[in-house]
């Protein structure tokens, strides 16, 4: 057991250095940092100053050990737009996305499960076939135009809703920042966490109804109808339990990629959170932001896929006999 | 217990979040595609940034309305010496935020600090400029040569305290590659109508209105919030939902959608900046090109052809949607008469000169053209691509982002450029600017000429850009501005296309001037 959770973690290292090493030789595509840092009329020789102060004259190989070096000591750097430690950077925009992921994975866990019971259940009447019709919008269109489409009906023409922003947030402790405490920081949660959740609340909902169909056709469902047990004991008390478990391993690695995907959303509602950061830094080829950032994320899943599969060890019997050998 | 004190928290946050603001606050809420990213006002010299910090900084000089060049910190100057040395005059019972009062110390702090390694305005104040104390409020500042222009960019030179920067250990400038935070990239205190509450990079950045300020106010605001929101079409809805008052830029499409709505509008007017094309005329062979071991742009008349191969009035009516202004100079007419000066639409014309230079067929070239840093720039490059189709040359075009546009193009990156599109200011306002970066002979461990991408040479315009620069007859140096600008029109240095618009939304009820170097200043706004 030990042995396998030692070469997991020694792979998931593996991984992680992979991730940099690509992300660095990405960066020498995106352009020159330096013409974004100082206007175009600037003195040549101070431009050739900047270069060598950052170390951009170095090769590639001798810029990627200082990076592992620093990132061993978690020294990310300062990021070349805001000249800001990176840490104290992603650290005051991760609340923002974590609320906003936390609020998206509930949406589409609350909303999907009961969309997909509603659908399994009664699967032929008309408001079955709606669901259906909106889970089939939720998974073909691209986030970005869902967001729109929802800033115009709720910002624009109704006026309900915020369209950009957090709202009012309240300080916590020293770096984070809650939006659920204010009614202005709750209502600017509404648009941006049902686009981020959609594609999620549609997967759920399809998982959920599929699973439940399959468990309503079981043996032990049809002995419950005989026993005589109520239909809403039947439905509820023991086909949802047996049809949630595979949906709560989905949505536990879905949270992974609610987090890491959130950039698309943020930027179209402007929500000043880590992906973003991100989309700035790659507009400004802010080197610092985006190797943080990619590395954050692939520690993101290299983590829960480790759980994951120590989980599965814990759970599985067949499989714990495997970690033995 | 524990959810006893989370309900109090919330209960509390909510009752302030109900809480009216004090009678009389006018806030207004504005929304720029750029970020803040240094609140020292020495690290970028960028338009954008220029205006935010003129809220809270100001110069010795400030620019009006229509740039016209006035008084600022210092109230009146004397020019004397035929300009090679000035006077200078400071205005008295002025304070900085912090309740400091300002004084010669820190004109001459400012001096010092804004040529510092680092500074990214070096050019401001010229290095051998010697600036003297006469007294409390008089400076004397003696040069090497005369410079009838000298002030003409000292409206963005923000005028810093010396106590307050050195007791903050923000003394040097912040370069724009710090790796240490500093102290004044995050706080500010200068003497402007407006003070910095608070700042949130990348967020927002809170303004109030300064009590205490020396001028005659033009506004009636006391709160500015300046939202950063880098997506067009994010920006464009919370401009129509009334989130918020004032965005720039509205992109070009957006346009009729905003004026047709109930709660905003668009003030559009010319910008300063020319948009162009330039070829490689300096390579003995073009990078990017089927005609090999010459260089077909270093014939004049190659370089007529692209001239009048370029429509430029389609341009203006198909690409920018009329909200252009074609011109045959490199520089804005608001800045040079463009009395004297026109331009040609005649391909027939240009494929008899192109047969002349010997490419009866044509010829191809490669085309670098940023998409998205000058208005619909990708677009433009694709409609001179089929404009120049038509006198048979064929174009590959590259559009990329500015990123890795600019990597390309510029010196840093080797010139590495057949045939381009760029737009250019001047920085100074000041046609010697364009002369001197744009159309100046490169030449190594020189300024001159280091924007001047095609490497366009002509030894007589050198000449005369050096005589421009110290003649301080008005008369007669603008004679010879368009003697040197007549020279390079006939040589086809380049294909000057047009100055682009300006477009920001305004909401309704808040009156906004808009000055044509594209600088938001608020300190003119007014809200109903």
């Amino acid at each position: 057991m030990l042995a396998f959770v030692i070469r997991r973690i020694l792979q998931s290292i593996a991984v992680m250095v992979s991730v940099a090493l690509i992300a660095f030789i990405m960066f020498r595509f995106v352009g020159d940092p330096v013409n974004q840092m100082v206007g175009v009329d600037t003195p040549q020789a101070e431009v050739e100053r900047l270069r060598a102060s950052l170390g951009l004259n170095d090769p590639t190989l001798v810029q990627f050990g200082r990076f592992l070096w620093n990132a061993l000591h978690f020294n990310f750097g300062v990021s070349y737009q805001f000249r800001l430690p990176v840490t104290q950077l992603l650290a005051e925009r991760a609340p923002a996305t974590l609320e906003l992921a936390f609020t998206a994975a509930l949406f589409a866990l609350l909303v999907g499960v009961v969309m997909g019971v509603y659908c399994a259940l009664r699967r032929d009447s008309w408001l079955a076939r709606v669901f259906q019709a909106v889970s089939l919008i939720g998974v073909s269109l691209p986030t970005f135009l869902i967001g729109i489409l929802l800033i115009y009906l709720f910002a624009v023409i109704l006026g309900w809703l915020p369209s950009n922003g957090r709202g009012e947030v309240v300080k916590f402790g020293n770096w984070w920042t809650t939006g659920f405490l204010t009614l202005s920081g709750l209502k600017a949660l509404v648009l941006p966490a049902i686009t981020l959740g959609l594609f999620q609340m549609t997967l759920i909902m399809r998982l959920v109804r599929a699973e439940m169909m399959e468990v309503m056709r079981t043996d032990y469902i049809k002995f419950a109808k005989a026993r005589g047990l109520r239909t809403r004991a039947i439905h509820f008390g023991h086909a949802l339990k047996n049809t949630l478990i595979p949906v709560i391993t989905i949505a536990g690695l879905q949270l992974g990629s609610i987090i890491a995907f959130a950039i698309i959303t943020e930027t179209v509602f402007n929500w000043p959170g880590m992906g973003l950061l991100f989309l700035k830094a790659v507009q400004n080829v802010d080197i610092p932001i985006m190797a943080a950032y990619l590395m954050l994320i692939g520690f993101l899943f290299v983590t829960i896929n480790l759980l994951v599969d120590l989980a599965y060890g814990f759970v599985d019997p067949r499989l714990r006999v495997a970690m033995r050998t | 217990m524990s959810f006893r004190k989370w309900l109090l928290a919330a209960g509390t946050a909510l009752a302030l979040q109900m809480a009216v603001s004090p009678a009389g606050a006018v806030t207004l809420r504005y929304a720029n595609q750029g970020d803040l990213k240094s609140l020292d006002p020495y690290t970028l010299n960028e338009t954008t940034t220029n205006a935010h910090l003129g809220h809270v900084y100001e110069g010795l000089t400030s620019r009006g309305k229509d740039l016209a060049i006035g008084p600022g910190l210092a109230e009146r100057w004397e020019i004397m010496d035929g300009a090679k040395k000035w006077r200078f005059h400071l205005r008295k019972g002025v304070k900085f935020h912090n309740g400091e009062d300002f004084t010669a110390d820190d004109v001459i702090f400012s001096a010092d600090r804004v040529r510092a390694q680092g500074s990214n305005f070096q050019t401001r104040v010229p290095k051998g400029a010697k600036f003297t104390k006469i007294d409390s409020h008089t400076i004397d500042v003696e040069l090497e040569s005369p410079n009838p222009i000298l002030i003409a960019q000292w409206d963005t030179w923000y005028i810093v305290s010396k106590k307050w920067a050195e007791a903050n250990n923000s003394a040097a400038p912040t370069p724009a590659a710090a790796t240490t935070p500093s102290f004044i990239a995050l706080n500010a205190n200068g003497t402007g109508p407006f003070r910095i509450e608070s700042h949130q990079p990348g967020v927002r950045t809170v303004f109030k209105a300064n009590a205490n300020w020396w001028g005659k106010k033009e506004h009636n605001l006391t709160e500015i919030i300046f939202t950063p929101i880098p997506n067009d079409a994010t920006r464009v809805a919370a401009l129509l939902s009334g989130e918020v008052d004032v965005i720039e830029p509205v992109p070009i499409q957006d346009i009729p959608r905003v004026n047709s709505s109930d709660k905003a509008k668009v003030l559009a007017g010319p910008e300063l900046r020319t948009i162009f094309l330039g070829y490689d005329q300096i390579r003995d062979e073009l990078l990017e090109s089927n005609v090999k071991g010459k260089n077909p742009f270093k014939d004049v008349r190659v370089r007529e052809a692209f001239n009048l191969a370029v429509d430029k009035e389609t341009i203006k009516a198909r690409v920018m949607r009329g909200l252009a202004t074609p011109s045959p100079l490199m520089i804005a007419p608001e800045l040079f008469p463009q009395a004297g000066f026109s331009s040609k639409f005649d391909p027939e014309r240009a494929k008899k000169l192109l047969a002349d230079a010997g490419y009866p067929n044509g010829f191809e070239v490669g085309m670098d053209c940023p998409n998205d840093r000058y208005v619909n720039d990708g677009q433009i490059c694709q409609a001179v691509v089929g404009m120049l189709a038509r006198i048979g040359v064929k174009v590959n075009l590259n559009a990329q982002p500015k990123a890795q546009y600019f990597a390309k193009v510029l010196k840093s990156g080797g010139y590495k450029t057949s045939f381009y599109l760029l737009g250019w200011t001047p920085g100074t306002f000041d046609s010697h600017n364009v002369l001197f970066d744009i159309h100046g002979c490169r030449a190594d461990g020189s300024p001159r000429g280091e924007s001047n991408l095609g490497g366009y040479c002509n030894k007589e315009v050198d000449a005369l850009t050096d005589k421009i620069l110290v003649e301080s007859d008005t008369a007669k140096r603008n004679a010879m501005i368009k003697q040197a600008f007549e020279i390079t029109t006939k040589e086809f240095a380049y294909v000057p296309l047009h100055q682009q618009a300006l477009a920001w939304g305004v909401a309704k009820n808040v009156e906004l001037n808009q000055r044509a170097d594209n600088s938001v200043l608020l300190y003119w706004a007014n809200k109903k």
